[in-house]
């Protein structure tokens, strides 16, 4: 394959993957994030206490992260047409995409918000805090370090998840590689697909450390 | 025996004894249900007791005694099973959730691992129940500033609590518990993941702020050294229920309970040395000499009764051990002496103790 025609074929898949993972990670996080925050303040005896909510909810998260992403792409095709209009194309891949992203992220926001020492919890109880403050005060301050390590995790998987929506057409790097570099056999292709999303993981997982590493105040820091 | 002379009372604002208790227990009993691997398990069991106010008060207790139940049973942490808790004459189980979260704001509290937030400041761990009180960010840093100068923080605002001392941790904590001006200070285990010498200035800490801001302190140890630093009241617990209660130094004096012996007895200097502990004899034989454990407090301690003894029993006094020690802020010294077992010396010295107040235990006989 020509250079320019592999670098405008790189550029424009990328910008797919980029929009994908950004739409599904933004959506899935923003209602992720409260279920998992529900999902470690429900159980009993807890800040909102509501044992049989919480086990309805974490056994349809539990369903819906034991299916396999390409299953779940085809199975909810009528709700992708729903909700994008279409099945085909980035915009449809963005639906499952979110649909996948949802659990996971309300999961790792459970063990992230689980860690916080409890005594905490009850010195701001002590204080006078409600549930609400102490989720926002408390839980999700503390929790921040690796609240922000979870959602890096999440856009890292994101990432590969997207690869697997070119079964409906919704493009992005990974159908790039799979379609030129895999069916066509160019391997110039698949090695520069490969190669870009290294470079792309390398960096979320780097700018996510960085980040995680700053929120972090429980550790003593040296200069 | 001679009764116990009263001593005057400890510096301080001491209340008037018709002042209304700033806690009051009264029948207060705590069952955890029998769960599903579990049985029911009772961890308090009748407690009546009331909190003078103005006191530094402590509740000492081995572990599992019920003393984490009880503190948190004053602010609504835990409910109780049975009986009532008033604080102020209010009854905390009684309350709203609403009035609850009105009513910790005025009663702080500090824990033995300190409790803070690690991702915030010196500073705006302190602010924190004020933010939670919705204090506007004026006043809260016109609140803070001060309180930090008085736990001897203020240079130490903008730290990380992990850049901090266990003993500054605490005073973060201290500081953070007085924020909202509160009437009671509850303190569960807060100097027992401290140093000796550490704890020694924390313990000073809560003395000052007792005596300068006039609030109650509640307090809970497993410590024996920490009642006998600051509290001026204190009750044992042992299995769920108050074994013993009431001055501290009365306590100290002449313990009722088996309990209080037993954590009486960890404290340095109430023992005799090993070796003349194990040749003791209870009972004497020709020769030998009686051991006896004088406590000196109230108007003996200030008397030179040891020199007249000597002279008084007309026979030569010993001294084995001896330690002199301050008990709820009043002095008392207890001092292990020999003398011969002799019928005619022993009946002297009766006389003598009778004569003088003086507080005596034979404790055995030997060479």
């Amino acid at each position: 394959m020509a250079p320019e025609m592999l670098l405008s074929l790189l550029t424009s898949t990328l910008w797919q993957t980029v929009q994908m993972v950004v739409v599904a990670g933004v959506i899935g996080t923003a209602i992720g994030l409260p279920i998992g925050v529900f999902l470690a303040t429900s159980g009993k005896g807890e800040l909102f206490p509501a044992p049989l909510t919480n086990r309805i909810i974490g056994l349809i998260v539990n369903a819906t992260r034991s299916t396999p992403f390409i299953i779940l792409v085809v199975a909810i095709i009528p709700f992708t047409r729903l909700v994008a209009g279409t099945s085909i194309g980035t915009g449809a891949a963005i639906v499952p995409l979110t649909v996948a992203t949802i659990p996971f992220v309300a999961r790792l926001i459970e063990a992230a918000i689980r860690e916080v020492d409890k005594g905490l919890i009850e010195a701001a109880r002590a204080m006078g805090a409600t549930p609400f403050q102490i989720v926002t005060k408390v839980l999700l301050a503390e929790a921040r370090p690796s609240i922000t390590m979870a959602l890096t995790l999440t856009i890292v998987s994101l990432i590969g998840y997207s690869a697997m929506v070119g079964a409906v057409g919704g493009g992005g790097l990974g159908d790039l590689g799979i379609r030129y570099g895999y069916q066509r056999f160019m391997p110039e292709v698949m090695l520069a697909v490969v190669l870009v999303l290294i470079v792309l993981v390398q960096a979320v997982q780097s700018a996510g450390d960085a980040l995680a590493r700053r929120f972090d105040k429980r550790h003593r820091k040296h200069g | 025996m001679a009764d116990i002379p009263t001593a005057p009372p400890p510096g301080g604002p001491l209340p008037a004894d018709t002042a209304p208790p700033m806690v009051a227990f009264e029948q207060v009993s705590k069952v955890y249900a029998a769960t599903g691997s579990q049985a029911a398990f009772t961890a308090l069991d009748d407690i009546n007791y009331s909190v003078p106010r103005g006191t530094i008060t402590g509740i000492i207790g081995r572990s599992g005694a019920g003393k984490s139940t009880l503190i948190r049973l004053v602010n609504g942490l835990e409910k109780p099973t049975g009986g009532r808790v008033l604080v102020d004459g209010t009854d905390v189980a009684a309350q709203s959730e609403s009035a609850l979260r009105t009513l910790r704001r005025s009663v702080g509290m500090i824990f033995q691992h300190f409790n803070l937030l690690s991702s915030r400041t010196v500073f705006d761990n302190v602010a924190m129940p004020l933010e939670i009180a919705g204090q506007s960010p004026a006043e809260i840093k016109a609140r803070v500033a001060p309180l930090l100068d008085l736990v001897g923080l203020g240079d130490k605002a903008g730290r990380y609590p992990a850049e901090l001392s266990g003993g500054q941790k605490q005073r973060v904590g201290i500081a953070r518990a007085l924020a909202t001006s509160p009437k009671l200070l509850l303190s569960d285990e807060a100097t027992s993941a401290l140093d000796p010498e550490t704890t020694l200035q924390i313990l000073d800490l809560l003395k000052t702020i007792n005596h300068d801001l006039g609030l109650t302190v509640l307090l809970i140890t497993h410590e024996m050294d920490v009642i006998k630093a600051v509290t001026s009241h204190v009750a044992v617990l042992d299995q769920g229920r108050v074994a013993e209660s009431g001055r501290t130094f009365d306590v100290f004096m002449s313990p009722q309970h088996a309990t209080t012996r037993v954590l009486l007895s960890s404290m340095p200097g109430s023992g005799l040395p090993d070796a003349i502990q194990r040749r003791l004899k209870p009972t004497p034989a020709a020769g030998d000499n009686v051991l006896v454990r004088l406590v000196f407090f109230g108007k003996t301690a200030n008397q030179p009764l040891t020199a007249r003894m000597a002279s008084t029993l007309e026979a030569d006094v010993n001294i084995i051990a001896g330690a002199i020690d301050e008990i709820g802020g009043e002095p008392c010294g207890t001092l292990v002496v020999a003398y011969p077992a002799d019928p005619a010396v022993m009946e002297r010295a009766a006389q003598f103790y009778q004569q003088t107040g003086l507080r005596a235990e034979v404790l055995g006989y030997g060479a």
